[in-house]
């Protein structure tokens, strides 16, 4: 789920997207047959680019790689089928709602030697969207957390759960997360409810909680959460794992005189996966196959963790890194510390317009 | 024959970008997820969220356009009697912001807004109190205001510059003051440009949902954030269409003033 995502981006997405579906028509899709193109659909920055051209250099397969922001965004074009991709890299509750729906196809893993690099942790990880691991790889993982600012907070007051984001000290100085899942399951957590729930009544719980937090709160935020922190613009902020090392290198760079911790609240969190799938209507599966054995390999895997700097679930590209950043508790956790959480569920169509409405009553509050 | 093939490319054009895009939008608008006639997006309208939020967007983009008169009706005066020259480098120097992305200039308004931003740090710099500016709902009606007020003066200008000086003198002659030279001779002569360009503020501070994310902080709904929010997030592309709908009547409002009002398209900016 790459958060860096700008909501600026959305408004050239949307045009983007216009564009795209009316043009659906006359692009060219892929000749079927020709062994030499794979068309690849993955979030914005989320690839080292030189990885592209050295899987052209060593297959001699043209990469036709296109970007995706939301994954609300990528599943019409999918679905849609005017653009045919053969590799699409969404995050587990879509993956869920694609498997649900026939769109994806089962990848055939001897074409996927690499696979036996990916921590079999992960693989239990991904059971809970595609329970026989038959159409996902994983390709990237984290969890979201408490980042508190040291000279802010004062150290007896530490956030350590999700209900420290409802302490009125914290008042006009905590940034949520601006999306529906996010925002829930930080209220949801801190009840003791799961993160999937579909019961009525616990929702409406969250909503009401959500809306007694929101005088509190500065701002709803997604990609700017990083750069707020950043600037000391708020104490607390909800974020992305995948954010930490840019922050901590950052924060070091500019040479501030505070620190920014991430926390994993005890009640548990969202534990989220990024995977490789191969829609139905793919027209180049053995490519799209190759491509993903490509990304698997450890030095390519750590290749890509050096730019996107979101954790990897390659065992072979972990080994690789130096043993600060493995011990690095903030990008790759204890399992320990994750016990209570868990990964998204698709909870179908009804239900995520009730979280819909419900988020909508909260923000117009 | 030869002006029917001219036309080839802008009626291709209409089609694609702008007849079929909008059949797509009633379409979506007046159906459900399973493809079948209702009205319920529609009428959506009237939940307590949806009403809220419109009646929110409707006050902050009145109050923006009121704003953006008051600023630039003096204005395109002061400009008029500078004459051509002087004048239209000034109405340059006005626009030229405007070369540079919208997003990128509200981008910078949220700097100079922030808690530890340009503004709070003069403040603090001359021992005043800092000032919670960034996002209010002050914030958004500032980030409309800014972006939007070159698209008032500017058809006020054009109508104020095509009213003839012997109009003013004559009226002088006939015994008529300053004030009423403004009032009974300028004023009901410049309606089509005032009216062009309330149009030309109100409809996009009616529909904007990025002013509101940057410098509101997300924490206060316009009916723009709701239908960005049913595409991007809720996948909810029918009630986001029909929302978009129920805005269409006030565009369609406005057009229609500004068809009764400006019926020489004077008062056009561009």
């Amino acid at each position: 789920m790459k958060k860096t995502l700008s909501k600026i981006m959305t408004v050239g997405s949307l045009c983007a997207l216009t564009l795209s579906l009316l043009s659906g028509c006359g692009k060219s899709a892929p000749k079927s047959g020709s062994a030499g193109e794979v068309y690849v659909y993955n979030w914005g920055e989320y690839i080292d680019e030189s990885v592209i051209q050295e899987f052209e250099k060593e297959t001699g397969i043209k990469v036709v790689y296109d970007m995706f922001e939301t994954n609300e965004e990528m599943y019409p074009v999918i679905e849609a089928g005017g653009v045919k991709y053969d590799a699409v890299c969404p995050s587990d509750y879509m993956i869920q709602k694609m498997i649900e729906n026939n769109l994806l196809a089962e990848i055939n893993f001897d074409n996927v030697p690499n696979i036996k690099e990916i921590d079999p942790r992960y693989q239990e990880m991904s059971k809970s969207f595609d329970p026989e691991n038959k159409y996902s790889v994983p390709y990237c993982w984290g969890t979201v957390g408490i980042l508190y600012n040291t000279s802010m907070v004062d150290p007896k007051d530490v956030p350590t759960k999700w209900s420290d984001l409802w302490d009125v000290k914290f008042k006009d100085n905590i940034l949520m997360q601006d999306s529906v899942r996010d925002a829930f399951m930080v209220a949801l957590k801190s009840l003791g409810y799961s993160s999937n729930t579909t019961n009525e009544e616990e929702i409406k719980e969250a909503k009401e909680l959500l809306i007694k937090q929101k005088p509190l709160v500065q701002a709803y935020v997604i990609d700017q959460v990083r750069d707020k922190m950043i600037g000391g613009e708020a104490a607390v902020g909800v974020i992305y794992s995948g954010e930490m090392l840019y922050i901590q290198n950052e924060v070091k760079d500019l040479g501030l005189d505070y620190s920014l911790e991430y926390v994993i609240p005890e009640e548990g969190t969202n534990l989220w996966l990024d995977s490789w799938v191969i829609p139905a209507n793919a027209p180049n599966k053995e490519n799209a196959e190759k491509w993903i054995d490509f990304l698997c390999r450890p030095d390519i895997a750590k290749k890509n963790f050096d730019y996107i700097t979101y954790p990897t679930p390659n065992k072979g590209a972990f080994d690789l890194l130096d043993p600060e950043l493995q011990n690095n508790k903030a990008v790759f956790p204890d399992v320990d510390s994750l016990k209570n959480s868990e990964v998204y569920k698709y909870l179908g169509d009804e239900v995520d317009s009730r979280y819909n409405e419900a988020w909508k009553e909260v923000k117009s509050n | 024959m030869s002006k029917k093939i001219l036309s080839g490319p802008y009626i291709m054009w209409m089609i694609g970008f702008i007849l079929i895009p909008l059949a797509l939008i009633v379409y979506y608008g007046l159906t459900d997820r399973s493809g079948a006639f209702t009205l319920a997006n529609v009428l959506s309208v009237t939940s307590p969220e949806h009403a809220k939020a419109l009646w929110l967007s409707l006050g902050l983009s009145f109050i923006s356009t009121v704003l953006c008169l008051i600023l630039a009706y003096p204005l395109a005066m002061v400009l008029r009697s500078r004459g051509m020259g002087q004048g239209s480098f000034i109405v340059f120097i006005f626009i030229l912001p405007m070369w540079m992305n919208f997003l990128l200039r509200t981008l910078a308004w949220q700097t100079l807004l922030e808690k530890n931003g340009v503004i709070n740090g003069i403040l603090t710099a001359l021992h005043l109190p800092n000032q919670n500016l960034i996002n209010t709902s002050g914030a958004i009606i500032l980030g409309m205001v800014y972006n939007f007020l070159p698209f008032m003066v500017l058809p006020i200008y054009n109508v104020l510059m095509k009213i003839d000086d012997n109009v003013i003198s004559a009226a002088r002659d006939l015994g008529a003051n300053s004030v009423q030279v403004l009032f009974r001779i300028l004023f009901p002569l410049s309606i089509p440009g005032i009216v062009s360009g309330i149009t030309m503020v109100f409809v996009p501070a009616l529909t904007t949902f990025v002013i509101s994310n940057l410098l509101g902080g997300s924490k206060i709904l316009l009916i723009g954030n709701v239908i960005e929010q049913e595409f991007t997030k809720g996948s909810n592309w029918n009630l986001g269409s029909g929302l978009s709908l129920v805005l269409m009547i006030f565009i369609l409002i406005s057009m229609a003033l500004i068809a009764k009002y400006d019926k020489n398209g004077e008062g056009t900016a561009f």
